[in-house]
């Protein structure tokens, strides 16, 4: 590339404003004014280095593999330097059709991978579209990295960018990302990107936010110097104090009847084994809220599916990253008088261990109610374990050794039982149409028992119960949580973005995917298409928000004026919608609506035979509610 | 749009069940009023049992199975629909008259017993 004079920052953007005047007054003055292309001193209008470059540079030493992005002009420049100057590799963008989906996507892909996926997004309308996504990631405590476009400097922005400018931009969601930032340069821009990183990963892990100035990333960067990029050094995580940590192994070594209750604790893969480790040591119940893949749902000691009991008999109930541990030993009665009561037995111990006791915040109140607890330790779940383990080995005497295991032989009886009711269960309504979802849990398992499979996204509906009841679950990520904050349409880009971490590592990745939630942002069917993201997610179509029918069924029962009117405003019929149609015209191998339960069978094994030729695949099965 | 937390759920759901285990443990075993299973079918769908129950009275994560599992006493059933004492909604004589709320007690009688678990392959547990 020819270059003849590169223009300074300021002489830039004078020229730029300079333009801009001249194109106000009077059009054809200013085409009399523009000099002529044959002066030596000929406006330069390239250049081979620029902001945005640097700032690639930085993103690739964070190791990003993916920046999801609905493509907006505020951050041209970035997304021309991730394909061009970056190869689009480490990080390749991957094309949206919303911002909710990119961050739902983002978030999908930490839960499978543990690494945060980036995203870009218009400072203004498309943090407005993402923000509810960005909430259910706060709420879940996962990292989302979040890079926004944003037009600062009035005096150059193109009519159309003053929507796109804004004074505060991370202003509207700063009450649930943990940080943010606007870099001024591109060394406060290498700075702030390390330490946003940093940030977003220690726990309690949140989405944080990066203001990337349109003129920052478009202006030539014309330093003779390599402009540094920081070194990312993580810190070590918060383990429990060693005091408190004794005081708790002391207390569940005496206990007769400890359990415990794990939501958000494996951060990691390593977590699952400590928590076996701790369980098998003690011969204690645990119960798995779910929050992550935590505890194998066969093991014998796994009291998941007797939760309920398992807490009304405990004497020490120890919450390991419980992100609701009142409602785990409290219980609200939602009628006319709401009312609450205790589920723990008198006396019973409380403990918890959790980040959400390092770090909250105000106005949302995701934090829930307050928990009154015997023992509570601000720390890490997952890095306290160690340290928690080899307490309670120390403390342990031959006679509690004895009683360990007189224990343990009972809660391998009472968890058997419960699952032999479980399988009991899903014999009723086997053979209805519409399917119980039972059913399609069961057709489900026998065609994916077999291979290295992930269950990327679920609800929160018996759909969600049922694989848990009735699959075997023996790996980090085989089960991927919720949404967090209980914002739906979630599940279909979620499932989208674990599915891609999933790709690269053969697995079969399998969604349960609602009807309400794909059609907040269906066009996320059509992103997973595009990159060839291998996906079989099968349609559990109840045709309504179910959840909000039965809402408005208590209202109607509660005012006692007419029960039969519960589900106007809140199904999806009438028309029907034919998902395996919207699928097909998104370039998916699409199926269905199944409505016979002996079509199911079948129908799964096409779709299972698209995925995996690398394909996304989607079933419509017509569920019953749930 | 929100939904409510699967622990929320799950508790609720428990004290449902328990409230109706209660019940089962109580009942004696006055006849049962005669009713339509038929209409009560229609029932069961119209006024929304089957939104915590399912089609069937299986039951669900919001709802025990109420079908055959054994049957509770009328007497009982009526007296837990009209005033429950967990989580589900009541159901007075206002927009649930006695005759109907026979008719659903037939239905749900009338239902057939699923098939025996040990015939269904596909209940299998693990790989």
């Amino acid at each position: 590339m020819s270059q003849k004079k590169k223009p300074t920052r300021r002489s830039f953007l004078t020229s730029g404003m300079m333009a801009g005047a001249a194109a106000i007054v009077s059009p054809v003055a200013a085409a009399a004014q523009e000099p002529s292309s044959s002066s030596a001193d000929v406006e330069v209008l390239t250049t081979d280095s620029c902001g945005s470059d640097y700032m690639v540079d930085v993103i690739k030493s964070l190791g990003f593999e993916y920046v999801c992005a609905n493509p907006g002009s505020s951050f041209r420049g970035m997304q021309e330097s991730i394909i061009n100057y970056g190869g689009n590799r480490n990080p390749e963008f991957i094309t949206n059709c919303h911002e909710e989906s990119s961050v739902a996507m983002a978030h999908g892909y930490f839960k499978a991978e543990g690494k945060p996926m980036a995203v870009l997004a218009h400072g203004t309308v498309g943090l407005q579209h993402a923000s509810m996504a960005i909430y259910n990631a706060w709420c879940d405590r996962v990292p989302v990295y979040i890079m926004l476009g944003n037009y600062v400097d009035a005096a150059v922005r193109r009519p159309a960018e003053w929507y796109h400018g804004v004074q505060d931009c991370a202003g509207m969601v700063r009450d649930y990302t943990k940080w943010d930032d606007q870099p001024a340069s591109l060394i406060h821009f290498g700075e702030s990107a390390v330490r946003a990183y940093k940030i977003a990963m220690t726990p309690p892990m949140a989405p944080v936010v990066l203001v990337l100035d349109a003129t920052l990333q478009e202006s030539p960067q014309d330093s003779k110097t390599k402009l540094p990029i920081p070194r990312l050094t993580m810190p070590a995580l918060p383990q429990g104090e060693m005091g408190a940590v004794t005081e708790l192994a002391k207390l569940l070594v005496a206990a007769e009847n400890p359990v415990l209750v794990a939501d958000r604790l494996a951060r990691t893969p390593a977590a699952m084994p400590l928590l076996i480790e701790l369980a098998e040591t003690l011969q204690a119940g645990v119960i798995d809220q779910g929050g992550r893949m935590n505890y194998p749902s066969l093991h014998p000691l796994n009291q998941t599916q007797r939760a309920a009991a398992a807490v009304g008999e405990a004497d020490v109930v120890v919450g390991l990253e419980v992100a609701d541990f009142w409602a785990t030993v409290n219980s609200l009665r939602d009628q006319l008088h709401r009312s609450t009561r205790k589920v723990t037995k008198p006396g019973a111990k409380l403990a918890t261990i959790t980040t959400g006791d390092l770090y909250i915040r105000s106005n949302y109140q995701d934090f829930r109610r307050m928990a009154d607890v015997d023992l509570a330790i601000a720390a890490d779940g997952e890095a306290t374990l160690p340290a928690l383990i080899e307490t309670v080995k120390r403390l342990i005497s031959g006679d509690r050794k004895r009683a360990f295991q007189e224990r343990g032989m009972k809660l391998a009886e009472a968890s058997r039982s419960a699952r032999e009711r479980m399988r009991q269960a899903a014999t009723y309504g086997w053979d209805a149409s519409p399917l119980s979802t039972a059913r399609v849990a069961a057709e489900l398992w026998a065609q994916i028992k077999n291979e290295d499979w992930s269950l990327v996204s679920n609800y929160y509906s018996e759909a969600g119960v049922w694989p848990r009841r009735l699959w075997d679950f023996n790996k980090g990520y085989q089960w991927l949580g919720h949404a967090g904050g209980g914002g739906i349409g979630y599940g279909a880009p979620s499932s989208v973005g674990a599915a891609l971490a999933n790709k690269k590592h053969g697995r079969f990745s399998v969604s349960l995917q609602t009807d309400g939630d794909l059609m907040y942002a269906p066009g996320v069917l059509w992103t997973a298409a595009h990159h060839r993201i291998p996906l079989l997610s099968v349609m559990l179509n109840n045709r309504g928000y179910h959840q909000e029918i039965m809402h408005v069924q208590r209202m109607c029962n509660q005012r006692n004026r007419g029960v039969d009117r519960g589900t106007m405003g809140s199904t999806l019929t009438d028309p029907n919608i034919d998902f395996a149609k919207v699928a097909q015209g998104m370039g998916l191998h699409g199926e269905g609506p199944i409505t016979d339960p002996k079509d199911l069978g079948p129908a799964l094994r096409r779709a299972a035979a698209a995925v995996k030729r690398g394909e996304p695949a989607l079933v419509d099965v017509v569920t019953q509610a749930r | 749009m929100l939904c409510t937390g699967a622990a929320v759920a799950a508790v609720g759901a428990w004290i449902g069940w328990a409230g109706w285990a209660n019940l089962m443990a109580q009942q004696t075993a006055p006849p049962p009023p005669p009713g339509n299973a038929k209409a009560g079918q229609t029932l069961f769908l119209k006024i929304g049992c089957y939104q915590c129950h399912g089609n069937e009275g299986q039951g669900g994560a919001a709802g025990p199975r109420i079908g055959r599992s054994p049957m509770l006493a009328f007497r009982n059933f009526d007296t837990y629909v009209r005033a429950p004492r967990g989580e589900m909604p009541p159901y007075t004589t206002k927009v649930l008259a006695d005759k109907d709320l026979a008719d659903i007690y037939a239905y749900l009688g009338s239902l057939p017993p699923p098939p025996a678990v040990d015939s269904i392959p596909l209940l299998k547990v693990g790989p």
